[in-house]
């Protein structure tokens, strides 16, 4: 078990964060060398203040037509990217481990809030697993790998939040919970879950061609 | 017939004529054409109801016709009309209609000299070109892509050889259309023909062809390249005569090939409108080396300036040391010559005209709605309501210019020195 | 749900499609798919592939989506996931029937509007997706029969409907001579270099709607604009080449059309009421020739009228009484932007101005573009069943005439006011201006 701690919070640890930086570092480069190389339009209609524009209205909750149109899913969806982002980097006890390997403390959630953010989360993803079950539209579109990117992202916080409360073996809980947050931050570059990596690009580029080309909105 | 050397080349200005006096004695005055040696200045005009006529230096054709358009001078002076009399359609050369008469005649093409005259005309429905007012024997069901050939003998375009009616898209997709040369049909069929250009001994036609929905390539007299592309543009015998050059696309991206095989290295965005120089040793074309950026590139090496919008067909020097085009960027049109844009831009350039000495280059302009002529970036200071293009006599030290001031056409010739 | 709905829209045999399926063999198609899919898409594509969550939020932008009983397989991505989704899982190891389902989901149940970008979170490009299909359907010839012939006419002609060189100059002479009778002197301008503007329509308007040049020429005429038209191919902005994934023939259409504005050394080319023609010379057929915007600006009747109406070029005698709505087209406000300058016209020329919901980008489509009217008869019961909603929000307004500044639009929605027996009237922009406008002497 000793062992097993050791390797998941060592080696492992080094080698999902390796896979997750180059990974997405791969997938960012390719895209910009490919583009380069087969769709240079794509640089020349780029347009900042068009893309910034469109990805602002994205970003703001109930800032386009379709999130109106939403509106539950829309809170469930912003308030589950934000937790989504903020536990694991503003976590107590993630903060010791950042300061611990890298030398960098910073700033923590207390350790209440986290808790019911957690909650949240996995609230969130019983929501998106009941939508895509329910929903027609979404459920045609549902393949094995939704629902298993679903637990992929469900399991570090289930895991973490049985791991905090203690409620049986502590450290299989902990070895659990960093394997699947490492296991989550692995398959990032290489599933669904690189929307984190390129949706400011397609977002952008669609802000870009709707804006400056077709003088329109895209929200 | 001694061309441009029996012009009156006197330096001076001379009223030709005044247009406002036109202005009573017709309902209408369409477009003014002056004619080359800018003797004579013409428009088409309208005396009644279905009564029309061309009024030339203020003395009309004796012919009235029910309807004239596309009046224009050919190279060597004469001037066509195509005219309509009693429902039938023919050409008019200088007043005197061709005694043959078709349901339909547009697109009057001459050569470069001018000695010949070809339209495309409609009989029965069916399709044909007419050279020196003599019909093709055979006639077609379609006919697109006409072309003349330099020495002025003979016609060609692309035919619909086999019967077809709308909807039947299998059957066109099997081949039923070819190029004609002089009313002959080549023996292929291809699901197209498009933009033709003979050998300059007129024996051979190159013709862009499509033969299935994605295959394109070159065929000359018929028969097809070996190698099949991805696209092809307009296709040109070199001036020998003994090889065909075409843009090609290989992939995604463009070249030039020769007789099927790929001549130049370099691969464009696009690449069309090539052009030999007259002793044949050099090829410009217009490319764009990157998406969105025009040049003329020679010899497969691209001027190092680029445009936004349009390159224009490359022109070369009479001593093929030279190149000019005129380009856009944005909404100003910009004359450049061997890599090099002038400082002057305009609303609108026309095509550039080299001196037979190769040492000076005109182009008439557009500028805040009036028109001028500029020489070698610099510009007559006479702004005009119209003006033609410009024409060097054969030292390239006097220029002939046409223009329009206060409804009056002049000819002016003019010192080049006095304007560069 | 679809039931009674999908009895009447599946099972659809177009002879271009079935024939064209027939000779194919799964060598070939996997040969094409590969070929296109490696050398013509690129990461664009795959990085949409990727980012899709299967979230479904686009399935509320699609009108087929919304016709269809909200059937899951008509949303934007459920279409994808049947075309592309299908090709990529399987590594173009597909069949021909599935290349014959392929064809008409991309053709006949997408109009490429691009709503659905505006919809979507991370605004994948499905129009774009479905472009994809039809190319690869195009270079296996499986096309709808119509839109086949047509793009064939393209390719010989330069126009898409067959018109003959000589047909497009007799029209256009026959057309100056019929508006003399209203006004003597009035020209069409053939050929006239150094024109301000080239005037360029679509072929149906030579071959069918004569009256529409008669009316440009009116408009032409009176606000005293120096105009021309070409008497040689290039007349014609219209492009179905670009719907049936034939880009080369759409190259060649925009080279065409934008050498004969040059050839006639205009400063730029107006062009009719028309939507997908204004997409292909302004968006689309510029950039598979490499013109990052079209080398002539291009000038929307729409913005054309704008301009005419705001600088008193043309006066209105007096404004036309009806009430009338104004549908959106989406290749000229969605593409184009030109929301506000329709709604400046609509109201300098009409009284009673009542807009239908929702408008502007987010109108609905007539179900017409994209080229799926033009894939024809076999269709057209599944174009009006499948868009059941723009029935419904025509109805909404309660309007007498509506206007649709689109040809393509303006046929889908004929049939759909027919099809839904919907008591209103449908004009284009042009009919309205020639009505109410103050007329030379």
């Amino acid at each position: 078990m000793h062992d097993l701690y050791n390797f998941v919070r060592g080696p492992l640890a080094w080698t999902a964060f390796f896979i997750f930086i180059a990974g997405s570092l791969y997938r960012i480069i390719k895209m910009f060398v490919m583009i380069k190389k087969k769709e240079s339009f794509v640089f020349t209609f780029w347009s900042w203040k068009y893309s910034l524009r469109s990805i602002m209205h994205w970003l703001i909750p109930f800032g386009t037509v379709n999130m109106r149109m939403h509106p539950f899913m829309t809170i469930v969806t912003f308030i589950f990217h934000i937790c989504l982002i903020i536990v694991p980097f503003f976590l107590f006890s993630h903060n010791v481990l950042w300061d611990e390997s890298w030398n960098i403390s910073c700033w923590s959630i207390p350790d209440p809030v986290a808790d019911i953010m957690t909650i949240i989360v996995v609230l969130c993803i019983i929501f998106f697993l009941v939508r895509r079950l329910k929903e027609p539209e979404v459920r045609f579109l549902s393949t094995a790998s939704d629902y298993f990117l679903l637990a992929i992202v469900a399991l570090p916080f289930l895991t973490g939040f049985i791991a905090y409360h203690q409620w049986s073996s502590y450290q299989f809980w902990l070895i659990l919970h960093i394997l699947t947050g490492e296991i989550m931050l692995m398959a990032i570059p290489f599933t669904r879950l690189s929307h984190m990596l390129f949706a400011p690009f397609t977002r952008g580029y669609a802000g870009s061609e709707f804006g400056g080309v077709c003088h329109s909105r895209d929200w | 017939m001694c061309g441009i050397s029996c012009w009156d080349w006197n330096i001076g200005k001379r009223l030709v004529a005044d247009i406002s006096s036109w202005e009573d004695k017709f309902n209408w005055i369409e477009e003014l054409h002056a004619s080359p040696d800018g003797e004579r200045i013409a428009a088409i005009v309208n005396i009644d109801e279905a009564e029309f006529s061309v009024c030339v230096n203020g003395e009309t054709w004796e012919n009235i016709f029910d309807k004239i358009w596309f009046l224009r001078f050919s190279p060597d002076g004469r001037l066509t009309a195509i005219v309509s009399e009693d429902g039938e359609w023919t050409l008019a050369v200088d007043g005197i209609p061709w005694e043959n008469r078709f349901d339909y005649v547009w697109n009057t093409l001459f050569n470069k000299s001018g000695t010949d005259i070809a339209v495309a005309i409609q009989q029965d429905a069916k399709y044909s070109m007419a050279l020196n007012g003599v019909p093709w024997e055979n006639s077609f069901d379609n006919m697109t892509s006409m072309t003349l050939s330099h020495d002025g003998t003979k016609t060609a375009a692309s035919v619909q050889v086999l019967p077809h009616k709308e909807g039947e898209i299998f059957k066109f997709q099997e081949g039923i259309y070819t190029a004609a040369a002089g009313g002959i049909a080549w023996d292929k069929n291809f699901i197209n023909v498009w933009n033709m250009s003979f050998s300059p001994d007129s024996n051979k036609l190159a013709a862009e062809v499509r033969s299935s929905l994605y295959d394109y390539t070159i065929a000359v007299n018929g028969k097809p390249w070996d190698q099949i592309f991805g696209c092809v543009w307009e296709p040109l015998f070199d001036p020998s005569g003994t090889s065909v050059t075409a843009p090609v696309k290989i992939g995604e991206k463009w070249t030039l090939a020769e007789d099927g095989k790929v001549l130049w290295d370099s691969k464009f965005v696009q690449l069309w409108r090539h052009k030999y120089s007259y002793d044949g040793t050099k090829i410009a074309a217009v490319v764009a080396p990157r998406f969105g950026k025009w040049t003329i590139a020679v010899n497969d090496k691209p001027w190092g300036i680029t445009f936004e919008d349009f390159v224009c067909d490359p022109v070369f020097s009479p001593n093929n040391k030279k190149i000019a085009a005129i380009a856009k960027n944005s909404d100003k049109w910009v004359v450049a010559v061997d890599g090099k844009e002038w400082e002057n831009n305009f609303d609108m350039v026309w095509d550039p005209v080299f001196s037979p000495d190769s040492e000076h280059l005109a182009v008439k302009v557009e500028k805040n709605g009036k028109y001028t002529i500029a020489i070698d970036d610099k510009l007559w200071g006479n702004e005009c309501d119209a003006v033609w293009e410009p024409i060097f006599n054969q030292a390239g030290d006097s220029i002939l210019i046409k223009t329009i001031e206060n409804n009056k056409y002049y000819r002016y010739i003019i010192p080049v020195n006095e304007i560069v | 749900m679809p039931g009674f709905a999908a009895n009447k829209v599946e099972n659809i045999l177009d002879e271009g499609i079935e024939k064209g399926g027939a000779k194919l063999d799964n060598k070939q198609i996997e040969d094409v798919i590969k070929s296109v899919l490696d050398t013509e898409t690129g990461e664009r594509l795959k990085i949409y592939v990727d980012t899709c969550v299967h979230c479904g939020l686009c399935s509320d932008a699609c009108h087929h989506f919304l016709s269809m009983g909200r059937d899951p397989k008509y949303s934007p991505a459920g279409k994808v996931k049947r075309t592309l989704g299908e090709i990529f899982r399987k590594k173009g190891k597909v069949s021909p029937e599935f290349i014959k389902s392929a064809s008409i989901i991309a053709s006949t149940e997408c109009n490429v509007c691009r709503r659905c970008s505006m919809y979507c979170p991370f605004g994948i490009d499905v129009a774009y997706m479905m472009k994809v299909v039809r190319r690869i359907c195009h270079k296996l010839g499986v096309t709808a029969l119509y839109i086949q012939d047509t793009a064939h006419s393209h390719s010989v002609t330069m126009n898409q409907m067959w018109v003959k060189e000589d047909e497009w100059v007799d029209t256009l002479q026959w057309q100056e001579e019929e508006a003399q009778a209203e006004f003597p002197k009035l020209r069409i301008p053939l050929e006239k270099e150094g024109a301000e503007i080239m005037y360029s329509v679509i072929a149906p308007e030579p071959k069918f709607q004569a009256q529409l040049i008669y009316q440009a020429a009116i408009i032409m005429n009176t606000a005293g604009i120096d105009w021309t038209m070409p008497a040689t191919p290039g007349w014609d902005n219209s492009d179905m080449a670009m719907y049936t994934g034939d880009f080369e023939i759409m190259g060649r259409l925009k080279r065409s059309h934008f050498d004969t504005a040059a050839r006639l050394k205009v400063k730029k080319i107006v062009m009719g009421e028309c939507g997908h023609a204004f997409r292909s010379v302004y968006d689309v057929g510029n950039r598979w020739l490499g013109w990052k915007r079209p080398p002539v600006p291009i000038i929307h009747a729409l913005e054309f009228y704008y301009d005419l109406l705001k600088a008193g070029k043309i006066k209105i005698r007096e404004k036309y009484k009806k009430s009338v709505t104004l549908h959106d087209p989406c290749n000229v406000i969605r593409g184009g932007g030109l929301a506000d300058k329709s709604r400046y016209v609509v109201n300098a020329l009409c009284d009673n101005f009542i807009e239908m919901h929702p408008n502007r980008e987010h109108n609905y489509c007539c179900n017409a573009g994209g080229g799926v009217i033009n894939c024809g008869p076999p269709f057209k019961n599944k174009r009006m069943v499948s868009n059941k909603v723009k029935a419904d929000q025509l109805i909404a307004t309660g309007a007498e005439v509506l206007l649709s500044p689109c040809h393509n639009c303006y046929s889908g929605l004929e049939d759909i006011i027919g099809h839904y027996k919907i008591n209103m009237e449908i004009k284009f922009i042009s009919d309205i201006i020639y009505e109410v406008m103050e007329k030379p002497a």
